[in-house]
């Protein structure tokens, strides 16, 4: 099949972009969408021009690390599918596609398609995590989890950081992604005994990140290849506010502190 | 090269015990003195980069993709093994060790083997502790199923993202311990070399992969815990910047190399389908626990599977291996597909495929219940096929894996470079000649979080270390070694691209140093290899400047390694003269086509030291001694 490529190019963070025009003339249907960017770089590359730089790793949908916008959708729109794992049969002979980064403030463009998702990192390490030790914890089998429970949090934590949620928002939010972690350690009694402090550290670091704030327009879901679900959101508002009511230890009673979530 | 391997004495239960009772130890205020660089951050390196910070060492770790979150670890998918015994199975930490040690044709080390089974449950329950969610019951008890090479159900899961959970669960204790201030977190680093002080490890020179800067960071001790080199073959199912680049250059500055020919090819992946292919892509093993390994009775049978009726179709597994049936050991299974297509009873459009029948287990549990346990393999497989597998059979065919050699460690996990320590599928140590299922997953936590946290204070306890700096001669020595390869590869500006001489190399070593190998092949393979090599170098394009992000840079500096590389697997396998778990030499073979070990003669780790550019590398060995089992021909019938 025969492609026009409308790619973004940008040479560096501070460089001003543009669109740049390609042609492929053979494309196979089984290609993955990634190795059809490998056939045009080939070319780029034999003509002397400068291949496009794009995110890729494990190219089985699991690494979060690719992400094009492809057609105005982040990974091409398709349900369930990362920029990897889309393959070429699912376009026509002919299609013109444009290509863009994740848009998002809080993502800078630092090549061509690549962006700084670092935003994301920062998150988790002011508390997305259970504060435990390496060490000698209780046998694993003193937990009890109900089985709907753990496949609910399994649900949550299935999240690859992958940030199209983010793109896809037109506020730029971060909520999905923030969410779904504390929905996943929230769901499990190894994670409720620091819930308060974790929504209260993660809310608090997304907030100074140019991420914007939801006003529930669920994009996010809709192009999130691990189809999670929004659910997360309202759980963690809940949380959220929770961990302010008045008789908490630390921080009760300030509600103010709700600006940024939406109504729910 | 001195291989003092440092086994603890004592009955083999009792080594690690032992070991622990006398190790040295440092004290909480000395431990904030001494500096640790970790590269890496898969399983072994996140798990040992959190425990090392939690103990309260200075920690520096780096990673070459965009966040710690995203090494290769994460696309494991069906299990970790442990000796948990829930089902009450008759599961014990023998029998781990035994099926481990079996399974690797009695080519590992077993005090190794052994400490790595001990450890499988503590990690469960570390695992767990962190949120990990594993697969539960209905009364709420964590879940288990069956892997190959075992006969007891072992293996811990979630999903079809287990590695994806457990790496989360790392990233998130190490993630605790960079908000924490414990861990400067390096992402984006690709590491160049590594920095040998007074004969000790004391420090890598990494390129910022934005900027192309070199920087050298200097530590008491580094850790690489960088993953295997399946990519030499170009098509693996390793993500596409796994690379040797580190472990190679170690062993370029003095680590020895041990067993680089045992590598895995993993039975259950995708076949190719065009030239233009850029990866393989595994469907968990834990499929063969409920779909049927076939091929045609007939030649060439070209008719839809499902009109092909049952007594025309050969489950040859299940009729060879009676007992152990679909879930013998990877390279059986791997060896046993290549040879059925080999004969021309392959099946899909280059014949280089078998069916993975789910029909019976379909008809014996219902729909529901497979979608349960694979229904996200199934939708992988639909994503890349356009094939539905809840209908019609998957096509399946070996592909590399992972790799059982890496650099040679002690009990401690230390090369031969001391200060140098090797972590999971980095290292030689545990799984001998062919890994099994579920325990990559198990070893590469082993390390990270029970060992390296013990045998890294012995060996700073031990050492009179000077300070060192980066200043120092020995680090812009390797500075501008670095640097003088990063302008070698720009300046070649030939004809070929990078892609072009890592698939020759890959063709070269799948073709002739595969899945079954001899010694023509293997002598034209290094043949081949040093030519591709001196192509490379003389017309090889790689694009664009040093001081930017530029991909393809990256590559070709890792493509160069692999071409090292190559050779030595080759030259390791011909060396070898014996079949033993993933290396099968054709001339070494049972009558029935089994690997035929020749344990006279080569019961022993093959440890290469390297001799310098151009000169043959030297073969050293460290016998393998075997008190508590006794080595026997593998059989899974």
């Amino acid at each position: 099949m025969r492609l026009t490529l409308h790619i973004w190019r940008q040479s560096g963070p501070d460089a001003k972009g543009r669109f740049e025009t390609y042609k492929l003339d053979d494309v196979n249907e089984h290609m993955s969408f990634l190795e059809m960017l490998d056939v045009l770089n080939q070319q780029l590359i034999e003509n002397g021009e400068d291949p496009v730089a794009f995110e890729h790793d494990c190219r089985e949908g699991v690494c979060g690390m690719c992400g094009i916008v492809i057609n105005g959708l982040p990974h091409g729109g398709r349900k369930g599918t990362t920029t990897c794992q889309l393959h070429m049969r699912h376009f026509k002979d002919g299609e013109e596609l444009t290509l863009e980064p994740w848009r998002s403030a809080a993502f800078p463009v630092l090549k061509d398609l690549v962006v700084d998702r670092s935003a994301f990192d920062r998150i988790i390490q002011a508390g997305g995590f259970i504060s435990i030790h390496t060490g000698a914890p209780p046998d694993a089998a003193t937990i009890l989890v109900p089985k709907e429970d753990a496949e609910l949090a399994m649900d949550y934590a299935e999240c690859i950081g992958c940030g199209a949620c983010v793109a896809a928002c037109p506020n730029g939010a971060a909520m999905l992604f923030m969410s779904a972690k504390i929905a996943h350690l929230g769901m499990l009694p190894q994670g409720k005994v620091e819930a308060d402090r974790r929504v209260k550290a993660m809310v608090e670091a997304m907030e100074k990140e140019p991420f914007g704030a939801c006003t529930n327009f669920t994009s996010c879901e809709a192009v999130c290849p691990k189809e999670i679900s929004i659910s997360a959101i309202a759980r963690m508002n809940r949380d959220y506010r929770r961990a302010f009511l008045p008789g908490k230890a630390e921080g009760g009673g300030k509600l103010e502190k709700v600006k940024l979530l939406p109504a729910t | 090269m001195k291989l003092d391997a440092r086994i603890p004495s004592g009955p083999l239960q009792q080594k690690w015990t032992n070991f622990r009772d006398h190790v040295k130890l440092l004290s909480p205020a000395n431990k904030r003195k001494h500096s640790i660089i970790v590269v890496g951050t898969g399983l072994a390196g996140a798990s040992a980069a959190a425990t090392l910070a939690e103990l309260g060492y200075k920690v520096k770790a780096f990673c070459y993709q965009d966040s710690a979150r995203r090494a290769h670890s994460i696309a494991a998918q069906g299990g970790i093994n442990a000796t948990k015994n829930y089902p009450y199975d008759g599961d014990t930490v023998w029998r781990l060790f035994y099926d481990t040690i079996k399974g690797g044709d009695f080519r590992g080390r077993e005090a190794n083997t052994y400490r790595l089974a001990e450890l499988s449950s503590n990690i469960i329950d570390q695992c767990v502790a962190q949120g990990v969610p594993f697969a539960r019951d209905y009364a709420g008890y964590l879940a288990n199923r069956t892997f190959g090479g075992a006969l007891v159900s072992r293996t811990f899961y979630a999903r079809g993202a287990t590695g994806q959970q457990l790496l989360l669960g790392a990233y998130s204790a190490l993630s605790r311990q960079v908000g924490l201030g414990n861990v400067e977190m390096h992402p984006r680093a690709d590491v160049q070399d590594i920095v040998i002080v007074d004969g000790k490890a004391r420090g890598i020179v990494v390129r910022d992969m934005l900027t192309g800067e070199l920087e050298a960071y200097a530590a008491d001790a580094v850790i690489l815990a960088t993953g295997g080199y399946a990519n030499v073959f170009y098509l693996s199912t390793n993500a596409k910047g796994c690379n040797t680049t580190a472990i190679w250059r170690a062993h370029r500055r003095g680590a020895g190399f041990a067993n680089p020919c045992y590598m895995q090819i993993h039975p259950t992946c995708i076949p190719q389908s065009g030239d233009y292919q850029s990866k393989l892509t595994l469907m968990s093993e834990s499929l063969r626990n409920d779909g049927r390994v076939w091929v045609p009775r007939k030649k060439g049978d070209t008719r839809p599977p499902n009109e092909i009726p049952e007594e025309e179709r050969n489950y040859y597994l299940e009729e060879k291996y009676p007992s152990y049936g679909n879930m013998v050991p990877r390279d059986v299974a791997s060896r046993n597909a290549k040879y059925w297509c080999d004969l021309g009873y392959g099946v899909g459009p280059n014949g280089r495929g078998v069916y993975l029948d789910f029909k019976d287990a379909i008809e014996r549990l219902g729909v529901e219940v497979i979608r349960q346990r694979y229904g996200n393999l199934f939708d992988m497989y639909e994503r890349i096929t356009g094939e539905n597998a809840y209908e019609v059979p998957m096509r399946i065919y070996p592909a590399p894996h992972y790799t059982m050699g890496g650099l040679w460690v002690d009990y401690h996990l230390m090369s031969t470079i001391p200060g140098l320590f090797v972590l999971g599928e980095a290292n030689f140590s545990d799984h001998g000649a062919n890994r099994l299922g579920a325990s990559a997953l198990m070893q590469g936590l082993a390390d990270g979080y029970f060992i390296i946290p013990i045998t890294i204070g012995d060996y700073l306890a031990s050492e009179r270390l000077q300070k060192v700096s980066t200043d120092a001669t020995e680090f812009k020595n390797v500075l501008a070694d670095v640097d003088e390869r990063l302008r070698k590869l720009l300046a070649v500006d030939g004809t070929k691209t990078v892609d072009h001489f890592h698939r020759e190399l890959g063709k070269v070593m799948w073709d002739k140093v595969g899945m079954s190998r001899n010694a023509q092949g293997l002598t034209e393979a290094i043949q081949r290899i040093q030519a591709l090599r001196e192509e490379f170098w003389n017309d090889v394009r790689v694009p664009g400047r040093n001081e930017e992000l530029n991909q393809e840079l990256e590559k070709a500096a890792r493509v160069a390694d692999f071409l090292e590389l190559g050779e030595l697997i080759a030259r390791d396998a011909l060396a070898r003269e014996e079949s033993a778990g993933g290396h099968f030499r054709e001339e070494y073979q049972t009558e029935e086509g089994e690997a035929l070990r020749d344990d006279e003669h080569f019961q022993h780790v093959a440890v290469w030291e390297y001799a310098g550019d151009g000169k043959e590398p030297i073969r050293h060995v460290e016998p393998l001694v075997f008190e508590a089992v006794t080595p026997t021909q593998r059989s899974y019938k």
